[in-house]
């Protein structure tokens, strides 16, 4: 299993931030599936084994989490918030404008891999609402016309 | 990357540097930075954590307590290492301010962890933030290595002989973990379920070691009271309720956006001046007061002083400064039944109460939302709710049963309204019920 040398670095610098080493696993599962694009069987193994930990104790711990999945999902995860400040200004139809757009629902994934989209709960964007992240990035005082233009940036970068 | 607003009736103290630069630690240091954990360095734990206490600061991630008092809860001599946790978690839906915080004045927040690790004699501070803020996350990252480099964080802080080390965490998406016992799970690497308490985290928390955890608003005020002084931040609020917040604006309102306001403003002013009323002519109809877990307040009840007692007086809660503003064409039904599903997807499940009370809750709901419903559920739904609360380890289940009791309280109608079969009468016609999955 091999990961980045940035990875590796972040690793060993997070192990001497805590008196346990399990205090690292939460965002270095994080980090490993921004990485790979997934929790594979073969990354929760070798994150356990550096751990001492045992491979149902990572599962455990990845099955809490919403951001973590140990499912493939396409190269932008575009994530729709609905949560009650984006419902009121049309993230409801932001959602199915996007399911249309996609043709997927709810943690789907397009057949070219490209997009996977994914219904979510507050994102911290409820002023500038309605909002969505893909991957990382956040889209914000979206309407579907924007939303449009959104998804075709992301179709343009994959292919640069 | 979030747009900000402005105000004429905003007073900035956390904001003050918004938009500034501060996140260059030389530009912080022109804006006033680490003056204030200079000035500790030369004062006493306790007049420290008298000052805190003095200014009325009470903590901006919803609960409210008195910080300068929480402070003084962690034992002078403690055998196990002490620490100070920043809860950036941020995630009650409604809530926005604390990515302001990071975005602009991240060594704010270093600069108040530093401040109360002085006042209870931790050597070390964790930053949390959550998963989704990775931007936040990595601006967090240089900020820190930055104070490092400069020699304020590290070995013998400013030439003090004082140490004091900072580390940042991030989480990986969990409602729950906000809440001050999970959090510690989370850092831990475990899943975030509450621990029981007694013995409170000031006593028996990270690693078994005392340890302060604060909301990022609440660490980015504390440099501001030591340098104005605990007076001066008291002054700006209302008695017990020292200084300003920021509360974020959103829902059907003109002008959404974060605003730094002193404790007390008033929140009807708050909605038709700062917030600039209510869009396309429509007409006020709830107020989520601040963050979905508060009690919901009519149209009627809103002509009050925004500070944790009147709002507790009110018989809902000043929370998270998140206040969603709700029109007269959301149907309330759809709205709890949104605010509950939130909550079932968010239970951690520990406590039975909180697990399977949100379950059957979201689905009562969804069935009288769709038409299901009989005369007996509105009853039902009231119950039920009644029953979580207080009787789960951590605060989820009361957050998801209070906004429930308000809105069958205060909007009966409504529900009564989809009894047996009768079609939402706010969907549009001919719109079919979406029953989303949350897998």
């Amino acid at each position: 299993m091999k990961f980045s040398d940035q990875f590796e670095t972040r690793f060993t610098e997070m192990l001497g931030h805590y008196p346990t080493p399990r205090s690292v696993l939460v965002p270095t599962l994080l980090y490993a599936q921004d990485e790979v694009g997934y929790l594979s069987d073969e990354v929760i193994g070798e994150i356990a084994r550096r751990l001492s930990l045992t491979e149902l104790d990572v599962r455990n711990v990845i099955s809490y989490y919403s951001m973590l999945t140990t499912k493939p999902r396409g190269k932008y995860n575009v994530q729709v918030c609905t949560n009650i400040a984006c419902l009121l200004r049309g993230g409801e139809e932001l959602l199915e404008h996007c399911e249309k757009k996609l043709g997927v629902g709810h943690k789907g994934t397009t057949k070219d891999g490209l997009f996977s989209l994914e219904e979510v709960e507050c994102i911290g964007a409820c002023s500038w609402a309605p909002a969505v992240q893909v991957n990382y990035d956040f889209h914000e005082n979206l309407t579907p016309e924007k939303m449009d233009g959104v998804l075709d940036d992301y179709r343009k970068k994959a292919t640069q | 990357m979030a747009d900000l607003v402005s105000h004429p009736d905003e007073v900035r103290v956390v904001a003050k540097r918004f938009g500034m630069g501060a996140t260059n630690i030389d530009r912080y240091l022109e804006l006033d930075g680490y003056k204030a954990v200079q000035k500790a360095l030369g004062m006493q734990p306790e007049a420290i954590i008298n000052e805190v206490k003095n200014s009325g600061l009470r903590g901006r991630g919803g609960a409210g307590f008195n910080t300068g008092l929480k402070w003084s809860f962690v034992p002078k001599v403690s055998a196990k290492p002490k620490y100070i946790l920043c809860n950036g978690d941020e995630s009650e839906p409604g809530t926005c301010k604390d990515r302001l915080i990071f975005e602009h004045d991240p060594h704010a927040v270093i600069e108040g962890a530093m401040i109360a690790g002085l006042a209870v004699g931790a050597k070390s501070a964790y930053i949390y933030i959550r998963g989704e803020y990775r931007y936040l996350l990595e601006i967090m990252q240089k900020a820190i290595a930055d104070a490092y480099a400069k020699g304020f964080a590290g070995k013998n802080i400013f030439g003090s002989g004082h140490d004091f080390d900072l580390y940042w965490h991030g989480g990986a998406g969990a409602y729950e973990v906000g809440e001050e016992s999970a959090l510690m799970e989370s850092l831990e690497g475990k899943r975030g379920v509450p621990r029981i308490r007694p013995p409170f985290p000031a006593v028996v928390g990270l690693w078994g070691g005392p340890t302060v955890i604060n909301n990022a608003e609440t660490l980015a005020s504390v440099p501001h009271i030591l340098l104005g002084g605990a007076e001066w931040f008291a002054g700006l609020g209302t008695p017990k309720n020292g200084g300003t917040r920021l509360f974020c604006l959103s829902g059907h309102l003109n002008k959404p956006g974060v605003y730094e306001l002193p404790m007390g403003y008033n929140l009807k002013k708050m909605i038709y001046d700062v917030g600039g009323g209510i869009p396309n002519g429509r007409k006020l109809k709830a107020v989520v007061p601040g963050g979905s877990s508060c009690p919901l307040l009519t149209a009627d009840e809103i002509d009050l002083a925004m500070d944790f007692d009147t709002l507790m007086k009110a018989g809902s809660m000043l929370g998270s400064g998140g206040l969603v503003a709700v029109d007269d064409s959301t149907c309330m039904v759809k709205f709890a039944l949104r605010i509950m599903k939130f909550y079932r997807h968010e239970s951690c499940g520990w406590c039975i109460p909180c697990r399977e009370g949100t379950d059957w809750l979201e689905k009562t709901l969804s069935r009288f939302h769709q038409g299901g419903g009989i005369k007996k559920d509105i009853d039902n739904i009231q119950y039920l709710s009644e029953n979580m609360l207080g009787r789960t380890f951590c605060p989820l289940g009361d957050a998801a049963a209070l906004p429930t009791i308000s809105i069958v309280k205060k909007f009966r109608k409504e529900f009564e309204d989809h009894l047996e079969g009768k079609p939402c009468p706010f969907e549009k016609a001919g719109t079919v019920e979406r029953l989303p999955v949350f897998a």
